[in-house]
């Protein structure tokens, strides 16, 4: 059976050479291609997740060794993998929305004449992303991670012909390095640490590394969290998600959603002994995790473009699910489960948003929507389940998820729980406002754009088939998951749980959870419900001002890193031309100066050559006579 | 007869010759001057042959006459070339060979 | 010790100097005739490369293999020694595989000049082509000696046909008339000389000083690698400390210049700037590795000591190569000075592999040599493909090309990936290594070290973005051809090589290794141990690496 864990991923990226490499031929038929492989894959995950169910629960992991990759004296790199209880959820959901998102595709792309290209980039993201979580070991995890930061770069520069696009995909992939810069630094410090890099003798190893060992575990978990923070978009390198919008939507909905951008989560999940062994380290994440939900969900209450307000929210998703694995062992499992539950509502959001776009000739202003709600109906009703999913509205899919992390920040207990589950909680307040924003100025109110112009229509079957499976993801999951704590079990053996002292019973949390929903969305109602939404936005006040332009991150990135970096090479570039360059072109000068003077001896004169031969002669006589006499 | 007379009279001969070529400008007179010097190393070649009683100086001698010989048909056909495109014989004219 | 039965490594050098010899016999008018004789040698050479990799048996004992000895000098004990360990065979199977892929992207580059001066005397086509077989021979050469009079005596000469080769044939394509062109030309080869020559008299000077205290300790002077070392191991030569020294810094001032090491690197950008890109390639990715070769084959197995004592500085200079190089990079406006500064970088990384002295830095730095040569020709080459379309090395001059050309943009785009080392791809590998191997013994440079792969990522993109994204620039731009045939042919096998090393180095590992662990006996260095033992831990076995295994029976 293991045997087959490499098929997982050999599927795709076999479309991907194919698409990539197959040249005009393949026009015509390559998006089926890749779609055919990309629903393959999931069904090997299918056979592999039945196959897994069947056994004990302490005999579920499998582990497939290919060949050994890197054997350099004691540093010994794998190409090896291992399918457990965690490989397997995301694999489930990495092939199971990608498939989704791959029929999407076909009727979104359709009028792309690149559209094999993009089929092959999404095919090689998905083998990049199954690498990533199926790897044994931390460096070909960093394969995996790296690979769909490139297949993030292609895809969101897919549009290349825009110059905005591929400024977007360069940040996307330079902010990225500086996260797999903590990456790689942290691969190192486990193989100088630990001597190896494999996940299972490191997490073993991690707990007994003793109190000398503990200001290593931490820095390993502190390079870790940096590399999580890249990928994941969060606090402080969360600035390139918000562009990598300008990406064709059903990668937004792919990458910059369900799968890529919850690397982070699963990269410190699936390190927990090493971040159980790092109180500090910890502290980081949750820190990083508390301040990025309020931060995505304050940029999502400003933004007018439908992508980025999902984006915002997507960043203060993530939050939620960094703070939750932050937590330690009372709240890995509840991080996975919103991840999962997210994969779904925000995936559906996406795509609905992608029709909405493809039926309003591509605009992404909502001031430009309104009242779509009878001209798309099942776009209509799937983004509404997935609204009500997200805001956590009771017995979807997002209410189960989130509501157990504000538990479980409650429950670690102290200031610092009081602190983080009021951050949470009023990040879910800010959630129901944006949100509730979203959908009103999309599919409520009077319409706000040009009957001659644009003709909204419903989107063809192959889009909204993914968006109606989407939909019941978002609204069943989340309550299947919890009976009985099913998700929480399976997860256990690979987590391992605990169960927090909150200061008050679940009903209070609950409730609380309730009324700051209800708030939200009454709050949002009566500012965008009630009465019209202007066509242009307002100047607003300067925090709308700041949010908008995601609290000026951006800038102060302008400012010190690029105008800053550009004055630094800048002067390099003439220091080294006068400075590196000119001490060696000085010596040159003073040569040449030098035979100068000597050149002034040859003036063509034959007597005065003839007298220099003369005095030589007579010099070179004294000095035999006078060697002679010593 | 001291044969060491003999290497006195060529180191004399040899100064008149280093001194005319370096002080005299005519082309002709240069070359005699030179032939000058070669004729006092013969003499003093040969005169070391008798010092020290083997051939070698005087077969070193006839080389030097036969060096003379060709080195003089070179150098004439020179000055006559240049005197006919510059209508002088000095050598001080003719300092092209500087850079 | 000697294997006379045929010598393999004469034959290898001896190919392509009799095609040299050969192409260049031919008459004037044989010009496509030239081309295929010198693309047969170097195919030949590269399948005698190939068989020289096959024969040689890594597991075997004794440094070196395949050795041929002959006295030639014997008044001052020159032989005429050769030798291959691991290091050197991957290497030479670099420079007879990249040779071939040169001449075929060099194919039209030698044409201009065949019209500018139509005589029947006048063959720059010819003269192109026997120039890189000469250089081919003279690296292979320097690559297999084993004498260091020998090693020395290639080691300049192949600045002859360099200097030809950058100052004789240019792009065209640098904006400014044909005779400024000419002069920056001339500039350029003559600083390349200049620099070169100026570190290869310093090291003439080391070699015979070496000479002097071989023949002053051991009785007769000998220039032989081997005979040195052993002689050291057995206590039958000892240096004095400040003898030692001077020698090694003697050594290392010439490999430095060639590497190039920061400060002594300005000669390259100018060189690879004005000459045409597959004679850019030649520079980069093949002589310049002789630089870097030289250090671990001679710098520290003959001057173990002073390799130690000199490290700090060594790894400090290295350190600012890696930044100078990509910031420098960065601000670039010419797309091949670009790559030119980017390879500064890269060479900084090989050096603060060998110089780490461990065997990841060390098998590193080596594959790194293999691997920077690969990129960096697939990378040139598709960049001189680009040029030659449009008559400019400006970077502003391009903009869309994407558009009109997605094959080029495409292998364009894989050659800068492979440069900003993406894993997957073969210079992944060697830089981690590197990484690794520099942290496990000085983690602070190995941290600062890392920032730099931030730095190739913004090199690379920003080229990428500005010349091949966006709208297409011009009417000019919208009309460039894609690929073709023979330029796919360059390119193809190249990425497919990148591609399979990426995934699979384990071939130039299992060559590379025992010559690294053979270096660092020489120089007396140990890998440092993990702080932590796994072993100890139960529920170890789960990992199940072989390897790992080996590793705590040692430890014990």
């Amino acid at each position: 059976m293991e045997n087959l864990i490499a098929l997982l991923i050999a599927a795709p990226l076999v479309g991907a050479a194919l698409l990539l490499c197959g040249g005009k031929r393949l026009d015509r038929t390559g998006h089926w291609i890749g779609t055919l492989l990309a629903v393959a894959s999931f069904a090997v995950a299918a056979v592999l997740f039945t196959d897994m169910l069947g056994r004990a629960t302490d005999d579920r992991a499998l582990h497939q060794h290919l060949f050994t990759w890197i054997p350099v004296g004691g540093f010994h790199a794998d190409i090896a993998f291992q399918l457990d209880q965690l490989s397997m959820t995301f694999v489930l959901l990495i092939t199971g929305v990608g498939s989704l998102i791959h029929l999407y595709s076909v009727g979104y792309m359709a009028h792309d004449e690149r559209r094999r290209r993009f089929f092959g980039y999404l095919n090689l993201f998905l083998a990049a992303m199954l690498l990533l979580v199926l790897a044994d070991n931390y460096l070909l995890l960093y394969v995996g991670w790296e690979g769909v930061g490139l297949a993030s770069y292609l895809l969101i520069g897919f549009w290349q012909h825009k110059p905005s696009a591929a400024t977007a995909a360069k940040k996307a992939f330079l902010v990225n390095r500086v996260g797999d810069v903590g990456l790689s630094i942290a691969i190192m410090l486990l193989f100088t640490t630990f001597g190896t890099f494999a996940f299972a003798p490191v997490l073993d190893a991690a707990g007994t590394a003793g109190s000398a060992g503990e200001g290593k575990v931490t820095a390993i978990a502190l390079m870790l969290l940096l590399a999580a923070c890249g990928k994941s978009a969060q606090v402080p390198l969360q600035s390139w998600l918000g562009d990598a919008m300008e990406g064709p939507t059903p990668v937004s909905a792919l990458i910059h959603a369900a799968t890529m951008v919850t690397a982070g989560v699963y990269l410190i999940t699936r390190s927990g002994a090493l971040f159980d062994a790092a109180p500090a380290a910890q502290t980081a994440v949750v820190a990083v995790g508390a301040v990025t939900l309020l931060f995505g969900a304050i940029v999502g209450c400003a933004k007018d473009d439908i992508k980025k307000a999902l984006a915002g929210s997507t960043m203060s998703q993530i939050g939620y699910m960094i703070m939750a694995a932050g937590l330690g062992p009372i709240g890995y499992a509840f991080a996975i489960m919103h991840l999962v539950t997210h994969g779904f509502f925000k995936a559906g959001l996406f795509l609905g948003a992608g029709s909405v776009m493809h039926g309003m000739n591509d605009e992404v202003d909502m001031r430009r929507y309104g009242g779509l709600r009878k001209h798309m109906p099942v776009t209509f009703i799937t983004f509404g389940l997935g609204y009500l999913a997200i805001i956590g509205f009771p017995g979807l899919s997002g209410f189960f998820s989130k509501d157990k992390i504000i538990e479980a920040a409650f429950a670690k207990g102290g200031t610092e729980g009081l602190i983080l589950g009021g951050a949470a909680l009023l990040g879910a307040a800010i959630t129901a406002f944006y949100m509730t924003r979203v959908m009103l100025m999309t599919f409520f109110g009077e319409k706000r754009w040009d009957p001659d112009e644009v003709h909204p229509h419903e989107s063809p079957k192959t889009m909204t088939i993914p968006m109606i499976v989407l939909a019941f993801g978002s609204v069943f999951a989340g309550g299947l998951f919890s009976i009985n704590e099913a998700f929480v079990h399976w997860l256990e053996p690979v987590t391992s749980l605990a169960h927090g002292h909150p200061p008050f019973g679940a009903t209070v949390t609950t409730a609380a959870t309730v009324v700051v929903l209800l708030i939200g969305v009454a709050t949002a109602w009566l500012m965008y419900g009630r009465r019209p939404v202007p066509a242009t936005a307002p100047r607003g006040s300067v925090l709308t001002r700041a949010a908008r332009r995601d609290l000026l991150q951006d800038d102060f990135n302008h400012v010190v890193l690029v105008r800053g970096g550009t004055h630094l090479t800048d002067t390099l570039v003439r220091l080294d031309h006068t400075l590196v360059d000119g001490a060696v072109t000085g010596t040159a000068v003073t040569m040449g100066g030098l035979s100068g003077l000597l050149r002034r001896l040859q003036n063509g004169f034959v007597r005065s050559y003839a007298a220099q031969m003369v005095g030589g002669a007579a010099v070179l006589v004294a000095v035999t006579l006078l060697m002679r006499g010593v | 007869m001291n044969p060491v007379y003999y290497l006195y009279l060529a180191a004399l001969l040899f100064t008149i010759g280093a001194a005319g070529v370096l002080i005299r400008r005519n082309a002709i007179v240069v070359f005699m001057c030179i032939e000058l010097m070669l004729n006092a190393c013969n003499l003093a070649f040969v005169t070391f042959s008798r010092l020290h009683g083997n051939l070698d100086g005087q077969i070193i001698a006839f080389f030097t006459m036969v060096v003379a010989a060709a080195e003089v048909v070179v150098g004439l056909a020179i000055i006559v070339t240049i005197f006919r495109t510059r209508h002088t014989a000095s050598v001080d004219d003719a300092s092209l060979m500087k850079l | 010790m000697a294997d006379l039965s045929f010598p393999l490594l004469t034959c290898a050098a001896a190919l392509p100097a009799v095609g040299a010899v050969a192409t260049a016999a031919l008459p004037a008018a044989r010009r496509t005739a030239a081309k295929w004789v010198a693309l047969l040698f170097s195919v030949a050479t590269f399948a005698l490369a190939l068989v020289i990799a096959f024969r040689f048996d890594p597991g075997a004992k004794g440094p070196f293999q395949l050795t041929e000895s002959h006295a030639w000098i014997a008044d001052f004990g020159v032989r005429y020694e050769l030798g291959v360990d691991g290091i050197a065979v991957a290497l030479i199977a670099l420079t007879a595989l990249l040779i071939p892929f040169v001449i075929l992207a060099g194919w039209h580059d030698a044409d201009t000049l065949e019209e500018a001066r139509p005589n029947r005397r006048w063959r720059p086509t010819q003269g192109f082509f026997a120039l890189i077989l000469a250089v081919e021979a003279m690296v292979i050469l320097s690559f297999e000696a084993t004498d260091v009079f020998l090693f020395y005596l290639f080691f300049e000469a192949m600045l002859i046909p360099m200097y030809f080769l950058i100052g004789g044939f240019g792009d065209g394509a640098s904006g400014a008339d044909e005779g400024e062109a000419a002069a920056r030309r001339a500039s350029a080869a003559v600083k390349f000389l200049l620099y070169n020559l100026a570190g290869g008299l310093i090291m003439l000077a080391a070699v015979i000083g070496l000479y002097a205290v071989t023949a002053d300790q051991l009785g007769t002077g000998t220039f032989s690698l081997q005979q040195i070392v052993q002689a050291r191991a057995s206590g039958h030569l000892t240096l004095g400390t400040g003898t030692e020294r001077l020698l090694f810094l003697g050594f290392f001032f010439a490999f430095a210049v060639k590497a190039p090491l920061w400060p002594l690197h300005t000669w390259l950008p100018g060189a690879m700037g004005e000459s045409t890109s597959p004679v850019a390639v030649l520079i980069t990715a093949v002589v310049d590795k002789v630089g870097t070769f030289a250090m671990l084959r001679f710098c520290l197995q003959l001057f173990p000591q002073a390799s130690s004592w000199a490290t700090p500085v060594i790894l400090v200079l290295a350190l600012i190569s890696i930044l100078y190089g990509a910031l420098l990079a960065v601000a670039q406006r010419d797309i091949k000075r670009l790559i030119a500064y980017a390879s500064i970088s890269h060479f900084g990384f090989i050096i603060l592999g060998i110089f780490a002295m461990t065997s990841q830095g060390q098998g590193g730095a080596t594959l790194y040599m293999v691997n920077h040569g690969i990129s960096t020709a697939a990378l040139m080459l598709v960049a001189g493909f680009l040029i030659s379309r449009r008559g400019s090395r400006l970077i502003a001059d391009y903009g869309g090309v994407q558009k009109a050309a997605p094959l080029l943009a495409g292998t364009f785009l894989v050659g800068g990936l492979a440069t900003l080392s993406l894993p997957g791809l073969a210079p992944f590998v060697s830089e981690f290594l590197v990484l690794v191997g520099t942290f496990s013994r000085y983690p602070v440079i190995g941290i600062i070290a890392t920032v730099g792969i931030v730095l190739a990522a913004l090199y690379v993109l920003v080229l990428y973005q500005r010349t091949m994204t966006g709208p297409p620039k011009d009417d000019e731009v919208r009309a460039l051809p894609d690929l073709r045939v023979r330029e796919l042919v360059v390119v193809g096998p190249l990425i497919a090589l990148l591609l399979f090393l990426g995934v699979y180095p384990k071939p130039l590992t299992d060559l590379v290794n025992p010559a690294v662990d053979h270096t660092l006996s020489v120089v007396d260095k140990q890998d440092p141990k993990p702080e932590v033992r796994v072993d100890a831990v139960p529920g170890h076995h789960r990992a199940g690496h072989p390897a790992h295994h080996h590793d705590a029976e040692a430890a014990k």
